[in-house]
């Protein structure tokens, strides 16, 4: 059986897996990571059986490494990744995304009217808050609203 | 320990402890007793109002004034810079180098948050949008403090338009220290956000949601009445549903309690109708006068005068 699933997506040599993502948070995960732009060979499955979540997806993208802004990125979207670095076919880094008590500069605030949509050049600013529920919200440190995860918008 | 404010903006009541705000209350009791002192001995205030306003403007003027200060600015961006497209921080990076404390008010909401982190000088925000108006908080505070002799254990009505309405916010927010129990009277679609809310409930406290003004009365130690604002309405057709709603009467006060007081932010429409004027239990006009003492305090607190 193990053999069969390398079959479905080969190793990598050098770069990224990103793991454990929730199965349709795959393409938001490859938007807002640029990866639909880059020309590095990019692999991704969605809806893969998985012990922990029933179904995962993942990517793995040859050559790239991310910067801890992007874990940041996909902290937002997919808290439960993993991320797992590769250097000559063998894992040299592996972590679980953590979400950030705070983003600045990625997310645009949902509300047109705030000081950052309305003024040139004033950063975004957020505190990261978890519902209950487990619901993201980012709450502006300007204008005081909430930027919920189905309004998400990345700079 | 002594509390100081001394170089602290104010943009959200929350930025002061319940402990600094009733510092701030104490102040402007002073200022009431005595509203001309000269502290101020000509220092400059600018006053920034980037959207017309009546009785704000004019009660930081005439509180300054009071002061012995001096007030630069504008009451419109008619004819300014803004108007030929200068940003607001280098706006007020110019003005903060002229004068000791910049009073702003500007529609644009984070406005005010972002100009203290650009300005050299304190900043208090005089109302950002649709976000916060903590010199109206601190005012209704003082005149709640004063009619009924504290701020602690009093059944708050907030009637009208309590989805919009900032004033509404930033006054449970700030009530929230101070163990109130609310009653929360709007129409349907004009209810409180459950952000705000939120806050209630993580203080444990008590609230009820009414329909029927008048159900909620009898208890009221305060009733805090609101204009359904027709400008937060992208719909017309949804202000005019509910533009009516509440309207309280004379006759409708006859079982309130004997402290209760009818408070306002004005301008008002006809939520209150001038027959509640002649009834001791309406503070609102009075309510108006106590922001000039309330700005008297906050700019000599700020300046550290005081």
């Amino acid at each position: 059986m193990e053999k069969r699933k390398e079959l479905i997506v080969s190793a990598i040599e050098n770069g990224t897996v990103i793991d454990h993502i929730p199965a349709d948070k795959v393409f938001q995960v490859v938007k807002i990571l640029g990866l639909d732009k880059v020309n590095n060979p990019v692999y991704f499955g969605i809806n893969v059986e998985s012990k922990k979540y029933g179904t995962k997806g993942f990517i793995k993208v040859s050559n790239k490494y991310f910067e801890p802004e992007d874990y940041n990125k996909i902290g937002l979207v997919a808290p439960t990744a993993s991320i797992i670095e590769i250097k000559d076919f063998e894992v040299i880094k592996k972590q679980t995304v953590t979400l950030p008590e705070s983003i600045e500069h990625i997310v645009k605030c949902f509300n047109p009217n705030c000081v950052t949509n309305k003024e040139h050049d004033v950063p975004t600013k957020f505190t990261v808050i978890k519902d209950a529920e487990g619901n993201i919200k980012l709450h502006c440190h300007y204008c005081e609203k909430n930027t919920t995860q189905d309004k998400l918008e990345f700079i | 320990m002594s509390i100081s404010l001394k170089n602290r903006s104010l943009i959200s009541i929350s930025d002061y402890t319940p402990e600094e705000i009733c510092h701030v209350l104490d102040i402007a009791e002073d200022f009431e007793k005595n509203p001309h002192q000269n502290l101020l001995n000509g220092r400059i205030i600018a006053s920034l109002f980037f959207e017309p306003s009546t009785r704000t403007r004019l009660s930081f003027e005439t509180a300054i004034q009071l002061l012995g200060g001096n007030v630069i600015g504008f009451s419109s961006t008619a004819g300014t810079s803004v108007q030929k497209g200068e940003s607001l921080a280098d706006t007020i990076t110019m003005v903060a180098s002229y004068a000791d404390l910049i009073v702003m008010r500007n529609p644009i909401e984070g406005s005010a948050r972002f100009a203290s982190e650009v300005s050299k000088v304190p900043v208090i925000n005089a109302g950002d949008g649709a976000n916060q108006h903590p010199t109206q908080c601190m005012l209704d505070l003082y005149s709640i403090r004063k009619t009924q002799g504290t701020l602690e254990n009093l059944e708050i009505t907030l009637v009208g338009d309590l989805k919009y309405g900032r004033t509404v916010h930033s006054l449970v927010e700030a009530m929230c220290n101070f163990n109130a129990k609310f009653n929360l009277v709007s129409p349907v679609e004009l209810k409180l956000p459950s952000v705000v809310k939120q806050h209630i409930k993580d203080k444990n406290l008590e609230y009820h949601q009414y329909t029927d003004l008048e159900e909620a009365i009898p208890h009221s130690d305060i009733i805090y009445m609101t204009r359904i604002q027709r400008e937060r309405f992208p719909d017309p057709e949804e202000y005019e549903k509910v533009k009516n709603s509440y309207v309280l009467r004379n006759a409708m006060l006859a079982n309130s309690k004997p402290n209760c007081r009818v408070l306002h932010p004005l301008p008002r429409v006809n939520e209150i109708h001038v027959d509640v004027d002649a009834n001791p239990k309406a503070y609102y006009f009075q309510q108006a006068q106590n922001g000039v003492y309330a700005r008297e305090a906050l700019i000599a607190t700020i300046l550290g005068l005081k």
